[in-house]
């Protein structure tokens, strides 16, 4: 049994794990029950299992736990509570930016990254950033003016 | 005395309590046979109650989808939920109000006319009177059936439907909750995977046991039954690595591939059919007016569900319950006793949220692995999800269809008589319609059920859904073949019928306009008698500024689509604005829909943006094709093989509701997909100078028409 020791939503989390070809998302689901990144592939196609690796974007469900010792993972819990929304979270709110929802941990976590690089996004920039997300219900248009907003409001300017 | 008729699905459930109770002071129990699938329904319906009991939205829990407590309203489909289950619904809620009154009249000894309801306290020509719905509840026989005589509040009385209410199900998604069925953990539970049948009749050959359980990395274990075997263990990690092993581990007899030929709709023309006709005979003779024929293809159209399909399942003590995201737990409970020859009685099914489905997809079908898998392992509950490809490969596919139009011109240059010819496979494979599931087929004794009939006229048709067109046309006809020997297995997706039926006949008449010399909404309003239709038309034309002498060509298009789904539900026209280079750029779509009485303006523009967008994606990019080389079938697998719309391909949309206080809801969820399809073929066709009539709009039919050109 290997030990992992990494930190998760700035907590410091240590997992045994017999199996070392689990994917972050299993340890991040099963071991940590963290169930709001979401399994849509296991292809790294979809986007659904998006978290952040040391503030970068990575899908998750293919992504070697061994690889994770010491890092720092943000998932969707990482972003704020509905105390405390993280500002994408209350634009799509406020935006009712979803259908399903199933996609919609994973986009928030690439539009977080988006915002990170580049705090003023174009919506084509927007679009091209989460053209690494599937949403099969059509909520495109909702989810880009969620984040347009919640950019603004980043920027202090909403 | 012969029951009242009732709105909706309160005829099926009369029983009062089926929909309202009062289990906690101040607190409300709403149950509604629908369940949520991302389109806001719960939330609709907490709407609709907190209008008719005069509670506020917040006392209100709505439990949905069971088959111990909720309404059988059979399936959540059909653009259904609001035109027959909130109606249902809301009038439960007046009769148990106006039940609360008459017994409030009575204890304080006045006409129940001079009593109220503000947030379930009773009141008197505005005044408290001390009494409430929980404090009265006891005395109340809520198991009584409806008369359907309590009085609906008027439509301008209402403070929470027609008003926009955040949904009730979004938060936990958006704050990354256990939201979904994937997400639940039951104590002992195990996971599992099954290596699926290639085909129905496909027998077993070789197991290599001890390769799957090297590949597996972890501890697993094997359940067979017949040709069903499966992988399971308490880990997930171990357990999708031996069924992603196990695909070149388990050799296969019997096998038959769909072919490539198989693929395009043409392939159905040569294919044995059950023929029917709906209509008046086809005149032989044209008398002296000219005829107008065209051909429409549309290949098979997969559900694409972004997660795949999973189900839970426990036996125990002779009883079974299950948990499922699919959209009938009453027709699923049925096929489940009929697969595992047990009694409805010993069966629960619960829904649980999944992924947006659009329709039939794996959901029933993996709902029944985990119940399989189950009864060999009484006491354990089982959690079967399945794999990305095994969705793609294995959910029920939206039907490929050729659809033939004959029209006979008169001189007047309108269409006095009209002819749609059909070929398609069904569009009901649901458990209910009378399919198997697909565990079924594999477990040992298994006898095919009967082929399943068709959605029946009088709830729109499947194959010839909106064959009809709604235009002032004196006579009409649908011919429909209904091909029952299928490549894969077909069954619902949003729309049924109308996508392909409606993109053939407002092709036609785009072309029938063109023949005239008129505009195409010109052309529409000259044959549009029905003021509700005219008015929908009318609109998108005017958002849009349609311009009738827009130049076209030179790659720049705009297109005009309408329909009325099912010719009874709302009505939508479409404008899409796009253009063409090797691929079709989208740039705006306007719409203007007729839903009548409407919950949630915000929640019907959600559903129609979607229907939007879902549609734009069948129509430019989606096709199931049999020439991929999936691991387990010339099927995609993947969404490589199976692209659907991106965030950068998405037009501008512009909605505009029309007629929302009306009285009567009209199903709004399925309306854009056969308009935009039409507005889009004919905005492609305006833009190129020459006509597509075969879906998807694909690069290599564009370069192919511009070539012919």
């Amino acid at each position: 049994m290997a030990q992992y020791d990494f930190l998760v939503n700035g907590k410091a989390v240590s997992v045994a794990l017999d199996n070392e070809a689990t994917p972050l998302l299993n340890v991040l689901r099963n071991e940590l029950g963290l169930m709001g990144t979401r399994f849509g592939c296991g292809l790294e196609q979809c986007g659904c299992c998006m978290v952040l690796v040391d503030g970068a974007p990575v899908k998750s469900c293919n992504r070697e736990i061994s690889t994770l010792n010491g890092k720092t993972v943000t998932t969707v819990e990482g972003l704020g509570t509905p105390a405390h929304p993280h500002p994408l979270q209350q634009a799509f709110i406020d935006e009712q930016a979803g259908q399903c929802g199933y996609c919609l941990a994973g986009i928030l976590i690439s539009a977080k990254a988006l915002l990170e690089q580049n705090p003023s996004p174009t919506r084509k920039e927007i679009a091209l950033a989460l053209d690494g997300n599937i949403c099969r219900c059509g909520s495109h248009n909702r989810i880009m003016r969620a984040v347009e907003n919640a950019a603004a409001v980043m920027r202090g300017v909403k | 005395m012969n029951a009242p008729v009732l709105p909706g699905t309160l005829n099926d459930n009369p029983v009062l309590e089926r929909w309202v109770s009062f289990p906690a002071p101040g607190k409300v129990t709403v149950n509604t046979g629908r369940v949520e699938l991302g389109q806001g329904v719960l939330t609709a319906m907490a709407q609709v109650a907190a209008d008719e009991l005069d509670v506020a939205p917040a006392r209100i829990t709505v439990h949905s989808g069971d088959t111990v407590r909720a309404p059988n309203e059979g399936y959540t489909a059909g653009s259904q939920s609001i035109q027959t289950g909130a109606v249902a619904l809301r009038q439960a809620c007046a009769d148990v109000r106006a039940l609360f009154l008459d017994q409030a009249a009575a204890i304080i000894g006045c006409a129940p006319s001079e009593l109220s309801i503000r947030d379930g306290s009773i009141l008197r020509n505005g005044a408290s009177t001390g009494q409430d719905y929980w404090i009265l509840a006891g005395a109340i026989d809520l198991s009584a059936n409806a008369t359907g005589t309590g009085p609906r509040k008027a439509v301008s009385d209402f403070t929470s439907i027609g008003h926009d209410t955040p949904r009730l199900d979004l938060p936990a998604k958006i704050f990354g909750d256990a939201a979904f069925i994937h997400d639940m953990k039951i104590d002992g539970m195990v996971h599992a995977r099954v290596v699926r049948q290639p085909n129905r009749g496909g027998n077993i050959g070789n197991i290599d046991k001890a390769g799957i359980k090297r590949a597996a990395k972890g501890p697993i274990d094997f359940v067979q039954t017949g040709n069903f075997f499966a992988i399971v263990g308490k880990d997930e990690t171990a357990v999708d690595l031996a069924g992603a092993a196990a695909l070149d581990r388990v050799t296969w007899q019997n096998v038959e591939r769909p072919s490539p030929q198989q693929q395009e709709a043409t392939w159905l023309l040569q294919r044995p059919s059950v023929d029917r006709v709906i209509g008046p005979p086809e005149p032989s003779d044209p008398q002296g007016r000219e005829r107008f024929e065209r051909t429409f293809t549309r290949g098979f159209v997969a559900h694409a569900s972004i997660s795949p399909s999973c189900g839970l399942a426990l036996y125990k003590d002779g009883q079974l319950t299950v948990w499922t995201h699919c959209q009938g737990v009453f027709p699923l409970r049925a096929a489940l006793a009929r697969t595992l020859k047990l009694e409805p009685s010993q069966i629960v099914v619960n829904h649980v949220q999944g992924s947006g489905c659009y329709g039939h997809n794996g959901a029933d079908d993996a709902a029944a692995d985990a119940a399989i898998i189950a009864l060999q392992m009484p006491g354990t509950p089982v959690r079967v999800r399945w794999r990305r490809e095994e969705e793609f490969v294995h959910e029920p596919k939206s039907p490929s269809m050729v659809v033939k139009v004959r029209a006979l011109i008169g001189a007047d240059g309108k269409p006095a008589d009209w002819t749609a010819e059909i070929w398609s496979g069904n569009h009901n494979g649901r458990p209910g319609g009378g399919n198997s599931l697909l565990g079924e087929e594999a477990l040992p004794g298994y006898v095919a059920l009967p082929p399943a009939n068709e959605v029946p006229e009088a709830a729109g048709g499947g194959a010839t859904r909106n064959a009809e067109p709604l235009y002032d046309i004196a006579h009409k006809r649908i011919v429909h073949h209904m091909i029952t020997e299928q490549p894969v297995r077909v069954s619902a997706l949003r729309g049924l019928g109308a996508t392909a039926n409606v993109f053939a006949l407002e092709t036609c008449i785009d072309e029938l306009a063109e023949r005239a010399g008129q505009d195409p909404v010109a052309y529409r309003l000259s044959i549009t008698s029905d003021p509700r239709a005219r008015a929908v038309i009318e609109k998108a034309a005017a958002m849009a500024n349609w311009n009738p002498k827009a130049p076209g060509g030179e790659g720049h298009g705009r297109g005009f689509g309408f329909a009325r789904y099912k010719n009874k539900a709302a009505y939508c026209a479409v404008v899409v604005d796009l253009d063409v280079e090797e691929d079709v750029r989208l740039n705006h779509v306007w719409c203007a829909t007729d839903g009548g009485l409407i919950v949630s303006p915000d929640g019907a523009l959600n559903q129609l943006e979607g229907g939007i967008i879902q549609a734009a994606s069948w129509v430019l990019k989606e096709q199931v094709r049999f020439e991929h080389d999936a691991p387990t079938g010339p099927s995609p697998y993947d969404w490589e093989t199976y692209p659907v719309l991106k965030f950068s391909e998405v037009p501008e949309i512009d909605i505009v509701l029309l007629n929302t206080k009306d009285e009567v809801p009209l199903g709004i969820g399925e309306v854009a997909g056969g308009p935009v399809a039409a507005a889009i073929g004919n905005a492609v066709s305006h833009a190129l100078g020459a006509r597509i009539r075969d879906l998807p709009l694909t690069r290599e039919r564009i370069a192919a028409t511009l070539l012919a050109g």
